[in-house]
């Protein structure tokens, strides 16, 4: 790829697009929250807010990054494992390295192909039926994705496996956030520790308001 | 008091042999001495049997020269942290314990026989810009340029390298990060290195990912079994570098 | 029966020597560099600073290195330092100064005028090194600091932290290895030169193996440089690298190339004592330790308590007791050989009573733990990593170990052997240190030699090869070298005996430690040469090595280098009975006053005794170079 030739570019892209994604999930996090508004007013704005998403032009061109960034994320990601990848010849019989790293750190790929999995049924639920489907209209005549939503999460299979993913996006930011930083250059230690809390305290907060949302719509609903 | 240990050794005849494991017995070992003497100890019981003794790559044998480096019961350089294999005593071990010792594996450096690796894809690195381009002759009087005493000292944090490639055999990678990042790191920090800044981190860079070493993802491995605690910020800065010149390019 | 041999020594008042010899020395022109090719053996500081140096003037080198890669030759174990003139402290330094440490230092054993060549390049290397990058310590206004080392009264030890020679290497390394990227030098790791191949007296290559494939390799060459270090691995036990060893400069000496002194060994006084039978090298503990810490044994030789219980009235601090100005920073012979005298006098501690205490317990109590950690807490988790022990608890256990050989290779002013060609840098040859080396000495000569006086000497000769032939591998010289080193690794592997290499080795170690080491008499050399011609006819029939030569065989290197300690020893033993003084580390029982103090003998023995291979190793004859000195009035060392 243009400019991306060595394997530190590729790792720039992926720190790039990879903050881009976490930038997004603020704001999506940010959105899902009109769900937990009073019922009725809930209904009525989150699906506004929908309607707002998918008309709005700049919001748009942004999708479309978003979209961009998710394909490059995961074929970049696949690449360097390809590229790393070990023959027989080179692997350990006794192998007690996993002691000096985290494991989630390790296991960034197992975890990102959990979650691009939920993202792909993420898709299928929620995004596809929102703009290809029939959906019903609210009151505003908006289409109704609210009790779309509010339906899923009360299948308590589907909390589960929402959570599940959840937790591996969790694990995958807890490694991602400071690794996209130290990727990108940040060798200052201080700043570099400064950041590596920051990660812990993203990705926690991310994990409990992503996992807040099903939880307290399964349980008051 | 007198010690029994098992050993699972991985004997490999050359490059193009399969290798296995063979399993030796060692008695009345005294847990003072080193890893390396016990490996001597064994090689002389081996050589008595008329039995081959098994090829590994030592020299000074106080953890400096950075030739010394097996995995042990898969760990580099053996469980204590920042020691070389030569610095591991026996005492590290319990009596009847069973140890386990394979070479360091990667593709860049290809099994020569039993534990011995070649690691001159480190030399080319080197080669290909982990220098400063002064010759005999031309440098100026010394304390020209007073250079900060932090600066001096996280330039030798970077230039503690030993070079044993315990970094490449522990990363999941192979990546090659943290030797090139210590060599860029160290040249950087020095107001002498910054004439060939770009071209340096440049043409290393290429040549880490000719050589086959994989790519870093930062899981912070390599610091951890450093026998110099070289720090992985280095890597950081190896990108900060290789960013900076390519836009500068 | 003695010959004299010149030196060389240019004309001129002493200080501009070297001057004149660069002002009338011939030159090479760009365009005819080229077409000149050099072999340099052995990459540490002087072999890969010269390789590099040569590259970078245009002559095509080859250098070879035992180990896996040139980084790893043993210049880079040195701790302490390196000295250089610089006078940043403004306390009086100055080449003459540093001139006269460093031939009192040596016992007046060296030549004026090498010597007083060091201290002239001295401050030119430090200069180089802050250039590629050595990250010298500073001070906070960032200009280089320094500080004082043994024997010397101002501070002219420049250092990067513990591992000066590491990062002098790395220097090294990387511009030979920059010169190899440019195609100037071709490396050769993992080769070890087994014969010199001369004809007519001057040298045109070598032969080698590669340790990998084990092929037998014909290099020739315009010139051959030696730069293999020392020997002291000849001890067996030394604080030198395993690998360590007198192959080349002893191969060499076969082919006419003379050995000087090679008696003279520096014995460090502060190296970690053996523990087992089983050991196989003696570390090294930075001398600095001497600064802050108290030697000391029992007073009673059958004190079996823990050091800490020992109270003071029952302790006999002997460095103190004997040499109140100097105490515990007596130089490094005198250090040593005052704590064999303990250990052989039976006071030695620990459990092969083989070693005497260095306690830190007052330096702890004056100045607090806090101060000591930041001096020594470096040396003190090495020592804690090898044996276990916290010295801020307990003291430390040393003994003195086998450190450098200030005898080697027999050279002139320009470095260049008996053999015409043939030059010998470093350690390897015997030049400027005398018969005792001054702490951080070592580094400094390794990277003059090779960065400023070899590059100017070595195109002096080169200057006289353009229009001769170039040598070539196919001569019949060469493949009779090559048959007859095939042929000796041949018989290694046929012996089929019963002792491995290291087991002779050892033997041969204790027995050159005990008669040929700290102290030596005429009673023992007599024993011990005997006993090493025994020794060395049982290797012949005896030894035991298995594999074969066309594959990797650690073993069959072995059975090479200790043949060639067997015969190595036997001269050092020589060298040791002929000399009959007492000067440096060369200790003669008989001469010492009667406070047990060396005794030089300046009418007789002040010369270099040079010693010709004869074929017959136990006759090599003598050549003597008589040292003349015209600046310096000799005076007796003294520590009291």
């Amino acid at each position: 790829m243009l400019g991306f030739s060595s394997t530190i570019s590729r790792k720039y892209l992926m720190a790039i697009t990879g903050l881009f994604l976490c930038l997004f999930l603020v704001i999506h996090l940010l959105g899902n929250f009109q769900l937990l508004l009073p019922e009725d007013e809930a209904q009525l704005q989150y699906n506004a807010y929908s309607a707002f998403l998918s008309g709005n032009i700049l919001v748009k061109i942004i999708a479309y990054v978003l979209y961009i960034s998710i394909i490059l994320h995961s074929i970049d990601a696949i690449y360097l494992s390809f590229k790393s990848r070990k023959s027989k010849k080179t692997r350990y019989r006794y192998d007690a390295r996993k002691r000096a790293s985290k494991w989630y750190s390790r296991q960034m790929m197992l975890l990102g192909v959990i979650l691009f999995a939920f993202l792909v049924i993420h898709f299928y639920d929620f995004w596809y039926p929102f703009k290809f489907g029939e959906l019903t209209l609210d009151q505003q005549g908006n289409k109704d994705l609210y009790q779309l939503v509010i339906a899923s999460f009360q299948n308590i299979g589907y909390v589960a496996w929402y959570s599940v993913a959840i937790l591996a996006l969790f694990f995958h930011l807890l490694h991602g956030f400071f690794s996209a930083f130290r990727s990108l250059g940040l060798y200052h230690p201080y700043y570099a520790q400064i950041i590596k809390l920051i990660g812990v305290i993203f990705s926690l907060l991310i994990c409990i308001g992503y996992l807040g949302i099903p939880i307290y719509i399964f349980i008051s609903r | 008091m007198p010690m029994k240990l098992q050993l699972k050794i991985w004997r490999q005849k050359n490059s193009d042999d399969l290798g296995k494991f063979n399993t030796y017995e060692l008695k009345d070992l005294n847990p003072a001495m080193s890893f390396l003497e016990m490996l001597d100890t064994l090689n002389l019981q081996l050589i008595k049997n008329k039995e081959e003794p098994v090829e590994f790559d030592h020299d000074c044998r106080e953890g400096i020269c950075g030739q010394c480096g097996v995995m042990i019961n898969g760990i580099a350089h053996g469980k204590p942290k920042n020691i070389t294999t030569c610095q591991l005593h026996l005492r590290e071990f319990k009596d009847g314990d069973t140890i386990v010792i394979e070479p360091f594996r990667a593709k860049a450096f290809p099994v020569l026989k039993d534990l011995k690796v070649d690691r001159s894809a480190f030399d080319t690195l080197i080669a290909s810009g982990g220098y400063i381009g002064v010759e005999t002759g031309q440098a100026p009087e010394a304390n020209t340029t007073p250079i900060p005493q932090e600066i001096a000292e996280q330039a030798f944090d970077a230039a503690a390298c030993i070079g044993c490639g315990a970094c490449v055999a522990t990363c999941k990678n192979e990546s090659a990060a943290l030797f090139v990042g210590a060599k860029i790191s160290h040249l950087a920090a020095l107001p002498q290195g910054k004439a060939e800044r770009e071209k340096r981190v440049l043409n290393m860079v290429n040549r880490m990912d000719e050589l086959k070493f994989g790519h870093c993802t930062n899981t912070g491995a390599c610091q951890v079994e450093c026998p110099q605690d070289i720090s992985v910020l280095h890597i950081a800065k190896l990108n900060y570098e290789y960013l900076r010149a390519k836009l500068k390019k | 029966m003695a010959k004299f041999i010149a030196a060389k020594i240019p004309e001129g008042p002493l200080e501009k020597k070297w001057q004149n010899y660069k002002d009338q020395a011939k030159l090479v022109s760009p365009n005819n560099r080229k077409k000149l090719e050099v072999i340099v053996i052995g990459t540490g500081l002087s072999g890969a600073s010269a390789a590099a140096s040569l590259a970078e003037m245009g002559y095509q080198v080859k250098s070879f290195c035992f180990q896996d890669s040139p980084r790893r030759a043993h210049s880079v174990a040195a701790q302490g330092g390196v000295n250089a003139m610089k006078n940043y402290k403004n306390d009086g330094d100055s080449v003459q100064r540093m001139f006269f440490d460093t031939l009192k230092g040596g016992d007046f054993r060296a030549r004026e005028a090498n010597t007083y060549r060091l201290a002239q390049c001295s401050a030119a290397l430090i200069d180089q090194a802050v250039a590629q990058g050595v990250p010298f310590a500073r001070e906070y206004s960032g200009y280089l600091s320094n500080r004082s080392f043994g024997g010397v009264q101002v501070s002219r030890t420049f250092y990067a932290r513990g591992q000066t020679g590491q990062q002098l290497l790395l220097g090294a390394y990387q511009a030979l290895l920059r010169q190899q990227a440019k195609g100037k030098v071709k490396i050769f790791n993992r080769h070890e030169m087994l014969e010199l191949v001369c004809e007519n007296n001057t040298a045109k290559g070598i032969i080698t193996r590669n340790l990998v494939s084990g092929k037998i390799e014909r290099q020739a060459a315009h010139a051959v440089v030696i730069a293999s270090g020392g020997f002291g691995k000849i001890y067996y036990l030394s604080t030198l690298a395993m690998g360590c060893n007198a192959s080349a400069i002893w191969r060499a000496h076969k082919k006419g190339a003379l050995m000087a002194n090679p008696s003279w060994t520096q014995f460090h006084p502060t190296s970690l004592p053996q523990s087992g039978s089983y050991q196989s090298k003696l570390t090294l503990m930075s001398e600095s330790l001497r600064n802050d810490g108290r030697i000391w044994v029992p007073k009673n030789k059958k004190d079996a308590r823990n050091p800490n219980e020992i109270p003071e009235s029952d302790r006999d601090y002997y460095l103190e007791r004997k040499y109140p100005s100097y105490g515990n920073l007596a130089p490094r012979d005198i250090a040593s050989r005052a704590a064999k005298e303990q250990i052989d006098n039976g006071f030695g501690v620990g459990e092969l009573k083989n070693a005497v205490y260095l306690d830190f317990a007052k330096a702890i109590k004056d100045l607090g733990k806090t101060t000591i950690q930041k001096r020594y807490g470096n040396l003190f988790d090495m020592y804690e990593k090898i044996t276990g022990i916290n010295a801020f608890k307990e003291p430390m256990k040393i003994s003195p170990s086998a450190h450098f050989s200030m005898g080697g290779l027999w050279v002139d002013y320009d470095l260049q052997t008996s053999i015409a060609g043939l030059f010998a840098i470093g350690e390897a040859n015997f030049s400027d240190h005398g018969a005792n080396r001054l702490g951080a000495n070592s580094l400094l000569q390794a990277c003059v030699d090779g960065y400023y006086i070899l590059p100017y000497t070595l195109q002096n000769y080169l200057a006289t090869q353009i229009d001769k032939p170039k040598p070539a591998a196919h001569n019949q010289a060469f493949v009779d070298a090559e048959e007859r080193v095939k042929k000796q690794l041949q018989t290694y592997l046929n012996t089929n005996g019963t002792k491995t290499p290291d087991e002779y080795h050892k033997e041969l170690g204790k027995l050159l430690y005990d008669y040929c080491g700290l102290s030596r008499s005429r009673k023992g050399l007599t024993y011990v040469i005997k006993e090493i011609q025994k020794l060395r006819e049982e290797f012949k029939t005896n030894l035991l090595v298995l594999g074969d030569t066309y594959q990797i065989n650690s073993e069959l290197e072995k059975a090479g280098r200790v043949a060639d300690y067997f015969e190595l020893a036997e001269l050092m033993c020589l060298d040791a009975l002929n000399r009959e003084e007492s000067c440096g580390a060369h200790f003669r029982e008989e001469y010492q006053s009667d406070e047990g103090e060396a005794v030089r003998n300046d009418d007789d023995y002040a010369y270099t005794a040079a010693w010709e291979w004869t074929g017959n190793p136990s006759q090599p004859e003598l050549h003597k170079e008589k040292l003349v000195f015209k600046n310096v009035s000799l005076s007796t060392r003294s520590y009291k």
